[in-house]
């Protein structure tokens, strides 16, 4: 089990003042202008040392991503955009972040900024999270009354303007190109990339779109070096990462953790274990709601990251862990699932606008026992015809889980059928 | 567009037009269209729903034209297009909170409420609104009454926090079970053996 001394997030569960002077007991801010100092290429290097993959769900390296922005500044700024649109269901973590720990974010964003030669950063918060958009928007002003952001930055001679942009409901806006048509004041429907945003992004200038763990970690890997982060997990799949385990375990909870912990583990450890024991365990949904569910057996043994997950026929995601036990209904859950992705597709790609619709009717009918058995297949094609065949992951997203309820709890549907069947005889 | 109440003409107050001056200084010059979604969330906030008379003003105003304003207000889920209660009640139903009885929320919800998914009271206190993902899932059941959340909710505790509302009493936000946050339920498993000296009392 990770050691205390090696959590990034000591104040996950709101414990400690989250201002300024709480955030700089706990390290944060500390030699923040000698970090800087370092120059953009050291820092681009530290982190990509440090094996950091994107905190959001794609799992791309961040320092990567940093390198891909253009070295000088032309007539195009440059900015940041940080990723604070947490909708995937299952997933919470950025909203501790920002309500408890909002100066890591602040400081990550100054120095991601610096590295990617940007000097303003916007954070769009879902619009939901009012009282973290609060305590963020706060954060900043501390920050910039201490003189840590604004003019001379540290007094590291580097200019930097944070802004946080509130959204208004849409699960989209989660998807980067989206997101930044959001910020620009539009409907948030994906763009067809290429160009990827370091090319063209917000304002059609070379912007960095990062999720909010992945910035609020960065400080701390650069204070404790990247051969600490990369020392924790496994290869390729290392660093602490914070999970959300809802569903039915005993005890539901946000914990930061060590990359590749064992499923088992992590719930017998931090969630009192699966409720009413662990034969009672159905399945779950180790990555969010877009990420296929495993089966028990699988459980067992996978380890809880981008690898482990991947091999398993599933993916990390954000670690949101969703936990069904044998109590059940899990085609209700994932027609529950179908529900939602119908309504938040942007409507802009045919597969995926009409797709998502299909997908949700055809698990209603399966739901409510009046579908026909060969309906299975019909549905598992409609997923095919779907996936890959839209601008954005959406369709993927609304595709996935369904094929993993067909993949490994086939029979479960077919009971619902039958005992329908059965039932009207 | 249907308008259950007409709103001829919509100004911000001269407080709001001063926030949003500062709002639409917040992103580059020329870009003013930006400012459009915290603009039409602070006309929302002054008048309660983001009628055609709020659409057009804030149209004029980043010189923008009315349907690209429209549109934004179509496609995103918070603006309310038609008037709501006093407290809008969004009671999310999305998986995590269905595992933990979400059902039995949103039954209590429209018990104690007397209306269905959708509707407003009679005495217009209330709007009760089925919802997406809200984030906050390992703290579900929850629902969100206006800019608060309330979380690991039970029938009985729903129906205790609507009943505090209607007494016009404020009830206590975030988990209605003690619960530290989103800390395993008993206390936290982790971050016991740290100290800073800035414990909250």
């Amino acid at each position: 089990m990770l050691r205390d001394q090696d959590r990034i997030f000591t104040n996950l569960y709101g414990i400690h003042d989250w201002g300024l002077k709480g955030a700089q007991a706990r390290g944060d801010w500390d030699g923040t202008k000698a970090i800087l100092e370092r120059g953009r290429d050291a820092i681009i290097e530290e982190v990509k040392n440090s094996g950091l993959r994107g905190r959001g769900g794609a799992g791309f390296s961040t320092g990567m991503k940093w390198s891909f922005m253009p070295k000088t500044e032309g007539a195009r700024p440059h900015f940041l955009v940080i990723n604070a649109d947490e909708g995937e269901p299952g997933t919470c973590k950025d909203r501790e972040i920002m309500r408890f720990d909002p100066h890591k974010l602040v400081e990550g964003a100054l120095i991601a900024a610096f590295a990617v030669g940007a000097h303003a950063a916007y954070i769009y918060i879902r619009g939901e999270f009012i009282l973290e958009a609060k305590h963020l928007q706060a954060a900043i002003d501390q920050a910039y009354e201490a003189g840590l952001i604004g003019k001379n930055a540290c007094g590291s001679g580097f200019d930097f303007d944070c802004y946080v942009h509130r959204g208004a409901g849409a699960y989209v806006c989660g998807e980067e190109s989206a997101l930044i048509e959001s910020l620009e004041g539009k409907k948030g429907q994906p763009r067809l990339k290429p160009p990827f945003p370091a090319g063209v992004g917000l304002y059609g200038c070379p912007t960095t779109v990062n999720n909010v763990e992945s910035i609020a970690v960065v400080p701390t890997i650069m204070r404790r070096q990247a051969s600490w982060f990369a020392g924790i997990g496994r290869p390729k799949n290392s660093g602490t990462k914070l999970f959300c385990i809802s569903g039915h375990v005993n005890k539901p909870c946000n914990v930061e953790e060590e990359m590749g912990i064992p499923f088992r583990e992590l719930i017998d450890k931090h969630c009192g274990g699966i409720r009413g024991g662990w034969d009672n365990l159905l399945a779950v949904i180790p990555g969010g709601s877009s990420t296929p569910a495993l089966t028990k057996d699988i459980c067992e043994t996978v380890l809880m990251d981008f690898d482990g997950l991947r091999e398993a026929g599933s993916g990390l995601g954000t670690a949101a862990v969703i936990v069904m036990d044998k109590s059940t209904d899990i085609v209700r859950a994932i027609t529950r699932l179908s529900r939602f992705y119908k309504h938040e597709s942007c409507g802009q790609c045919t597969p995926c606008r009409e797709g998502t619709g299909w997908m949700w009717r055809m698990m209603e009918r399966i739901n409510k026992g009046e579908a026909a058995l060969e309906e299975i297949d019909m549905l598992q094609e409609i997923t095919k015809q779907v996936e890959g065949h839209t601008i954005c992951a959406l369709g993927d997203a609304a595709a996935w889980p369904i094929q993993g309820l067909i993949r490994h709890f086939r029979p479960l549907i077919e009971a619902k059928i039958k005992g329908r069947a059965s039932s009207a005889a | 567009m249907s308008n259950e109440t007409e709103m001829t003409s919509f100004a911000f107050t001269p407080e709001n037009l001063e926030l949003a001056k500062k709002i639409i200084a917040k992103y580059p010059a020329g870009r003013q269209q930006s400012a459009v979604m915290p603009l039409l969330d602070l006309a929302q906030r002054q008048v309660g729903w983001t009628s055609i008379a709020v659409i057009e003003a804030i149209a004029e105003m980043l010189e923008m034209a009315p349907i690209r304003v429209q549109e934004v207000v179509t496609f995103y889920t918070m603006y309310n297009q038609r008037p709501v209660g006093k407290f809008h009640v969004q009671v999310c139903t999305n998986i995590c909170c269905l595992l933990r009885g979400s059902d039995g929320v949103g039954d209590t919800a429209k018990q104690v409420l007397g209306v269905e998914w959708g509707e407003t009271t009679a005495d217009g206190l209330f709007t009760l609104s089925e919802v997406e993902c809200l984030g906050a899932c390992v703290n579900a059941p929850m629902m969100q009454v206006n800019d608060d959340y309330y979380e690991d909710l039970t029938p009985d505790t729903t129906k205790a926090v609507l009943d505090a509302l209607k007494r016009g009493d404020t009830p206590k936000v975030g988990p209605q079970n003690g619960r530290q946050f989103s800390a395993p339920e008993g206390g936290p498993t982790t971050l016991t053996e740290l100290t800073f000296g800035t414990e909250k009392a």
